[in-house]
């Protein structure tokens, strides 16, 4: 399988999950992600919140402290309405005194302090949680980054890029936003039930009790809308990514939607679904909106009741005004953490489901270096390369390369031939040791590469590959990535050698252009200069050169032909060969078929076989019809 | 926005009516609430206007339960109202949203690739999932809301006012206090949520990266090179993040406490009211929800501040689609192929540029491409050759001049006919999630099995389709993801040979085939396609060499015409295009 063809297929299925932001409206009540390992992923998150414990302590310190705060204010504020009761019945009863606003001043001030108090608890809570939730998400980010470098190549050939990317940002940040909001909610539900609840007892266990009957009814009242809307939520999710699944095709596939006239029946589709999607909609949407109004409901009914009971009990004298203007706030805040109760599971459930997603991911095997005995730094390399009875496969029980040797000596050029999709790169990716091989050896200067270190047999490689990865950043950057210690001199002298100096020079910025994300503002054929200008700078021994596209235009093939012959001279060098022309010259020829070498020899031998070699030359002159 | 949502939401206008109306009786009962707990503190248990007597204490439980009946009732009427508002937005919103979604799905389908390449398709995606989702969210959000929170404001106020008129200012002083907040937090907050936006765009860009650069990376030893860069990117997201969420963190804890200390005033300059009997308990303690309801309501409309400008904008992309037609349209009386036609393509004198574009594209175009025979495109990149085959089934409208089919302008043509009378083969090979077969159908829905059959294997494409179990009817999954390039472009000109038309086009579809198959597809081609005029684009010359015509382009103009022998000797663009690609003795073959 050839490269580009991986890449296609990687980022293809990068759609396999909703991205970033794309939930539904109304995602109130958003059924999570069920982690499989609900408990093992939750002991790997606590661990790795290690360093943040004390932190996260302080957080739910604070949170419990300023909620405690938060409830006991309304009980002392009755204290003042009820000294201002008292004073007017004084007043009304003609007595000595009135309202005592000293006590009143008193009162005030005392909940003055404790509501700025509260207020500093609550914004320390959130202040330290937002540092430590932009902590985790940084280190875990930089973890994953890391990760990725180390990985053996073959795991990508199973794992989407999309999927490491989502990785990467969503599961990231649903961690840390559901970590954000889980702790607070949980502590703050939790502390406000508790503490209202005693509250309210300290006030009349009478109207607790009747208080007490709206948790079963509001619970109840949650659970049902709950199970109904997540029917329909999850049907409005599955109807929206179909009705945007069919949008990204047709509009990507819009030339030969018209070229074959399917408008209508594209048309038609997406109707049909978008009146699912409507349907689906109306019904969650509502759902999730009647929850609010019927836990209004059931908080006005204890609001009315308590003012029914509060009042007969105040008229007998059993409790005060002021006790009943508190109790009346007691109940309106108990439906809230009830309600937030509800949702929690979710969204521990999320959370822990994205944490496992990164745990599977930092936890997977490495790429292992074996006894690595040589460096490259202590001795000269010439580049004489060595197959001996190579065997290798992307599976064990698929082998590809059965029993292959060839002896490539210092300067020496060698081509690789075969159709699309036969498997040139894996000779390639052997080589540099991306995969390892099955059995077999590969020597370099007589010594097997395992021996050296990966980073150390890279350096002594150049690589131009078909597909031109460039990055965001300037041309000089780009070049400069073939060896970054080079100066500003000799990045330009590397260009100069692969021809595209010139041409970098009648850019707006020259060398300080910045190349666009796809690094669409140059042509193919001048991307492909600049890779080679990198290998040139990278001045490796061994050089591995996948040939230039047939995207590009003429002139600038020639160019390319020039740089890479440039670069090739002296060097030992691997062609990955496009159009046979170019390599009859090469000193070795391997031919390769389904990914099997199947034959190898120079171009007359080849020729002389008669076999699949001669059959490949001579099909590109056949006669049409 | 609001031109927009004018026209969408007109169907709803009983609909959004009968929205208001509740939610007025919402707000209404919501209002009366706090007054009736007053009287209920006052007149119940205070026991002023209430006849004294023996049977005081009679007289307060009957005026309680009384009231606590009317209360409940109040209450009863708020839930319903509530709901029915619920239900209504979410009907409304849906159906808005549906209605757009469908005229911007049909009028992007209407498009030629004039207005895709304006709009890009990625934005067109995004326009027509994300930005009716953004305006429904607007809609649910805007009609219990935005209504909601000016009556219950200004009915707040009024209520307010009743109760006492000196206090007032201090319900204003709030308001002005929690205005100053929230603009504050915004002056600092917004510009640093755009940033945010980007700095995750990069973020995300150079993940990309890394992941698709692996093996260069790897290749240069630059792994820690990129996890520098890459930890720069974390870095900056980090600290932006954490800035915007500090911010946001002082916010509510002001916010409460600014509430909480208009109580407390209310309390101290309610308590001297009251001692100068200005005032009773009750309407005191009534005051203070009205304060709060008031305050909430001002939060509210703050809040969807913050999201009208996101709407608007989504609006404004919204509005753009829908207000452009497309440029290729049906003629007013079309003329018709007829049932046989013959496939004659012809260009007189055709020049074509880009929308906005300096230069011409294709420049004086002429040339016949005659049925039975194969006409070849070449030339460098940039020379107009998918251009010029673009222009025949009218993905663009030529600029100057005209191609006919059979002699008639193909823009006196309807486009279905035209397009149902061509067989395109696109650059990259485009499947359509479904099957094989499916996506071969796509060409001709009436296909038979064996025509299928046929033209899987004349497109070369039999080998890959027997290798697994399925056959035919193996699963494409969505653009093709698991089937080579090359094996798309395969169906895709199966694809195109099952619709049997007078016309082939074939824009640079050989590209990622090896010669083995690029020839024998060419071969078996060659006898399937019969009578009909084939047209190629193509890179290279060993694909085109044996045609019978072959258009030399340069820089948008013709610079040659004739077979593969005549151009190499009176052509020279030709023959650098042959002689990079083909050695002196092949050229001789």
């Amino acid at each position: 399988m050839s490269e580009n063809q991986n890449l296609s297929q990687k980022n293809g299925s990068a759609a396999g999950r909703p991205p970033m932001g794309r939930r539904g409206p109304g995602a109130a009540v958003v059924p999570g992600e069920k982690a499989k390992d609900f408990r093992g992923s939750s002991r790997k998150l606590i661990e790795y919140l290690k360093p943040y414990h004390l932190a996260l302590v302080f957080i739910m310190v604070f949170a419990a402290c300023s909620t405690v705060f938060s409830i006991v204010g309304p009980r002392i504020l009755a204290k003042a309405t009820d000294e201002l009761v008292r004073g007017v019945t004084r007043m009304m009863a003609g007595e000595e005194g009135g309202i005592r606003f000293d006590y009143i001043g008193r009162i005030l001030l005392l909940l003055m302090a404790l509501y700025g108090v509260s207020a500093l608890f609550s914004f320390l809570q959130s202040f330290i949680m937002a540092n430590v939730s932009a902590k985790v998400s940084y280190r875990m980010r930089n973890a994953l980054m890391e990760k990725v470098d180390r990985l053996p190549f073959s795991y990508f050939h199973t794992t989407s890029y999309g999927d490491v990317l989502s990785r990467i940002t969503n599961d990231v940040d649903t961690l840390t936003q559901s970590l954000n909001s889980s702790i607070t909610t949980l502590i703050t539900s939790v502390a406000t039930i508790a503490g209202v609840l005693i509250m309210m007892l300290s006030i009349s266990w009478q109207l607790t009790l009747v208080a007490l009957c709206i948790i079963p009814l509001s619970l109840a009242l949650v659970l049902v809308i709950v199970k109904h809307s997540q029917k329909y939520f999850l049907g409005q999710q599955k109807y929206l990514g179909r009705v945007n699944g069919h949008v990204e095709e047709m509009y990507g596939g819009h030339v030969v939607l018209k070229a074959f006239g399917g408008e209508e029946k594209s048309i038609a589709q997406f109707d049909r679904e978008n009146e699912q999607l409507y349907r689906m909609g109306w019904k969650s949407q509502f759902l999730s909106g009647v929850m609010m109004p019927a836990m209004t409901f059931v908080g006005n009914l204890g609001y009315v009741a308590i003012c029914i009971a509060g009042a007969v009990l105040a008229s007998s004298g059993a409790m005060t005004v002021g006790g009943i203007q508190a109790f009346i706030q007691y109940v309106r805040s108990f439906t809230q953490p009830i309600t937030q109760l509800a949702n929690i599971s979710n969204l521990f459930q999320s959370m822990i489901a994205a944490s496992e997603r990164v745990f599977e991911f930092l936890g997977e095997a490495e790429e292992t270096e074996g006894n690595v005995s040589l460096s490259t730094k202590d001795m000269e390399i010439r580049g004489d390369v060595e197959f001996l009875h190579v065997k290798f496969g992307y599976r064990p029980d698929k082998i590809v390369i059965r029993d292959f040797s060839a002896s490539v000596k210092a300067g020496q050029k060698v081509a690789i031939v075969g159709p699309t999709g036969a498997g040139k790169t894996t000779m390639v990716k052997l080589l540099m040791r991306f995969h390892d091989l099955s059995g077999g050896q590969i020597l370099l200067d007589g010594h097997d590469i395992t021996e050296f270190s990966r980073r150390d047999l890279r350096d002594e490689f150049g690589m131009v590959l078909q597909d031109t990865w460039l990055y965001n950043g300037t041309i000089m950057e780009n070049i400069r990535y073939g060896n970054l210690e080079a100066t500003d001199e000799e990045v330009i002298a590397a260009a100069r050698a692969a021809q595209v100096d010139h041409f970098v020079r009648t850019l707006p910025d020259g060398y300080q252009m910045v190349l666009n994300e796809e690094a669409s503002n140059i042509s193919q054929g001048q991307k492909q200069l600049l890779t080679i200008a990198r290998a040139v700078l990278a001045n490796a021994r061994i050089l591995i050169l996948d040939e230039a596209t047939s995207s590009v235009d003429t002139r600038t093939e020639l160019l390319i032909q020039k740089a890479m012959d440039n670069l090739t001279r002296g060097r030992t060098s691997f062609i990955i060969a496009h159009r046979l022309s170019t390599i009859r010259d090469a000193d070795l020829i391997l031919c390769m078929k389904e990914g099997d070498i199947v034959e190898q020899g120079t171009h007359e031998e080849l020729l002389q076989k008669g076999g699949f070699y001669a059959n490949l030359y001579n099909s590109q002159f056949e006669q049409a019809g | 926005m609001i031109k927009l949502l004018r026209n969408y939401l007109k169907p709803y206008i009983p609909a959004l009516a009968g929205a208001l109306a509740l939610l007025m009786l919402q707000a209404v009962c919501e209002l009366t609430l706090p007054n009736m707990m007053s009287e209920l503190v006052n007149t119940g248990i205070m026991g002023s206007g209430l006849a004294e007597g023996a049977d005081l204490a009679q007289a307060r439980f009957q005026f309680i339960v009384q009231e606590g009946m009317k209360m409940l009732l109040v209450t009863l009427c708020d839930v319903a109202a509530a709901i029915g508002v619920v239900l209504l937005a979410a009907r409304i919103s849906a159906g808005v949203s549906r209605t757009m979604r469908h005229d911007v799905f049909a009028k992007v389908e209407s498009f030629s690739n004039a207005e895709f390449d304006r709009f890009s398709t990625a934005s067109l995606i995004t326009r027509t999932t994300n930005d009716i989702q953004q305006i429904q969210m607007l809609l649910v959000m805007g009609i219990r809301m935005m209504c909601y929170a000016p009556i219950m404001g200004i009915g707040g106020v009024v209520m307010a006012l009743n109760k006492s008129v000196s206090m007032s200012w201090i319900i204003a002083v709030a308001i002005l206090v929690i205005l100053g907040i929230i603009m504050i937090a915004y002056a600092l907050a917004v510009p640093k949520f755009k940033v945010l936006q980007s700095l995750v765009d990069r973020l995300n860009l150079v993940s990309r990266e890394n992941l698709t650069g692996m093996m260069v990376i790897r290749a240069f030893g630059n792994e820690t090179y990129e996890e520098k860069r890459f930890e720069k990117a974390n870095r900056e997201l980090r600290d932006t993040n954490f800035f915007t969420q500090s911010v946001m963190s002082v916010l509510m804890p002001a916010m409460m406490l600014t509430m909480n200390l208009l109580s407390l005033s209310i309390v101290w300059l309610g308590g001297k009211a009251i001692a100068a009997s200005q005032m009773q308990v009750g309407d005191m303690m009534a005051f203070i929800q009205y304060a709060m309801q008031i305050i909430m309501a001002f939060l509210l409309i703050a809040m969807m501040f913050i999201m009208v400008p996101r709407a608007a904008v989504a609006a404004q992309r919204i509005r753009e689609v829908l207000e452009t037609e497309s440029g290729v349209k049906d003629p007013e009386k079309p003329q018709t192929l007829g049932t046989t036609p013959q496939g004659e393509i012809a260009f007189h004198h055709v020049s074509f540029r880009y929308a906005g574009a300096e230069d011409d594209v294709l420049h004086d175009i002429t040339f016949t491409a005659y049925p039975g025979q194969t006409t070849a495109f070449i030339g460098s990149t940039g020379s107009g050759k998918s251009t010029l085959l673009n222009l025949i089934p009218r993905f663009y409208d030529v600029t100057e001049g005209e191609v006919t089919y059979d002699g008639i302008d193909v823009r006196d043509l309807r486009q279905q006919e035209l397009r149902a009378n061509i067989g395109y083969i696109p650059q990259k090979g485009l499947l359509f999630s479904g099957t094989i077969e499916s996506n071969i159908r796509y060409g001709r829905e009436e296909a038979s099995a064996e025509e299928i059959r046929q033209a899987i294997e004349v497109a070369q494409a039999a080998e890959f389709v027997d290798a697994n179990p399925q056959k035919e009817q193996l699963d494409i999954s969505q653009g093709g993801g698991n089937v080579s390039g090359g094996q798309k472009q395969r169906l895709s000109i199966a694809r195109a040979l099952v619709r049997k038309p007078a016309v082939y086009l074939f824009d640079d579809s050989f590209s990622a085939l090896d010669f083995k198959t690029d020839a024998a597809l060419r071969s078996a081609l060659k006898e399937y396609t019969g009578d009909a005029a084939v047209l190629i684009v193509a890179q290279r010359v060993s694909t085109i060499m044996h045609a019978e015509q072959i258009v030399v382009l340069d820089e948008g103009r013709v610079v040659g015409i004739g077979t593969h022998e005549e151009l190499l000797r009176s052509c020279r663009e030709y023959r650098e295009i042959a002689q990079s690609q083909l050695s002196q003795r092949e050229l001789g073959a």
